[in-house]
């Protein structure tokens, strides 16, 4: 076992972890702190495939920018004391069986008893922001600036939203 | 590593956010679940374009950016996610000025 696969398992069983304390802790604070620990779990898979670029994105864009969000928005509303009813307990269990159920019926699928491996860290390049800007910006660059007038829609949207009486 | 592992962790992953969808009324709960989801097939798509990119390589070795749209589409998938939460969230604050409470059983209140 090389350290590739070591930074494999331990980076998987860190977001799986993180990722059942998201979905079953009960003040919502937390539930956002394991979020961008999951976050950073999935930067470093992205990593260790050598898309150097998705995972400095991925930091900036969803740990930076998206999770600061939801922080302010949970501040704002004041819900961070144990503010959650209690729901019935059937409802609970039924929706864990549920997904339970569809993970199970995915990997039945989906498993295969020889499976092909993908690269060793290191090797490709396709991953990295010369590679990727240079597509981005022949290829792609009309979706790119699509994306930039649906930012701008978005933010004139959440203001108008988000605004306080009218 | 085998894809096939990718596969798995990216399929745990989705399901553990399908199961927050399903068990938590907090709404800003079920909106991060999303965002696990989103992350889920994130990660398979970085994975495919590896995998891709090396089968490609095989056949034609001067073929060297093969996968790069997987690549690309993450991140068109990341511009997306923030321009929604930007939004879903508003409109979430705005629920809860109206109705003081986070809890997804008091949507069909937007009714009144």
């Amino acid at each position: 076992m090389d350290k590739f696969q070591i930074a494999f398992w331990f980076l998987s069983a860190l977001a799986v972890f993180s990722a059942l304390m998201v979905i079953t802790r009960r003040n919502p604070v937390y539930s956002v702190l394991y979020l961008i620990l999951t976050f950073f779990a999935i930067s470093g898979h992205y990593l260790l495939m050598n898309a150097q670029f998705l995972a400095i994105v991925n930091i900036i864009v969803y740990a930076g920018a998206i999770m600061v969000l939801f922080l302010f928005v949970l501040m704002l509303m004041n819900l961070n004391k144990e503010s959650e009813p209690q729901r019935n307990k059937y409802l609970i269990w039924a929706g864990g069986i549920s997904g339970g159920l569809l993970m199970y019926v995915l990997i039945a699928a989906l498993e295969s008893p020889d499976s092909p491996k993908i690269t060793q860290p290191g090797a490709g390049s396709i991953g990295l922001i010369s590679n990727l800007g240079a597509k981005l910006f022949t290829d792609y660059v009309l979706p790119f600036e699509i994306s930039s007038i649906l930012f701008l829609s978005a933010m004139v949207g959440a203001v108008v939203l988000g605004k306080k009486g009218d | 590593m085998p894809i096939s592992y990718y596969i798995f962790l990216a399929v745990i992953i989705f399901s553990i956010g399908v199961t927050g969808v399903l068990i938590r009324r907090n709404a800003i709960i079920v909106f991060m679940c999303i965002e696990l989801m989103l992350n889920a097939v994130n990660l398979l798509l970085v994975a495919f374009s590896k995998y891709h990119h090396q089968r490609m390589l095989v056949l034609d070795a001067s073929n060297t950016t093969a996968g790069t749209e997987g690549q690309l589409f993450v991140f068109f998938i990341m511009v997306v996610a923030a321009a929604e939460v930007s939004v879903g969230l508003a409109i979430i604050v705005m629920m809860y000025r109206s109705v003081h409470s986070v809890d997804i059983n008091f949507l069909n209140r937007l009714k009144n």
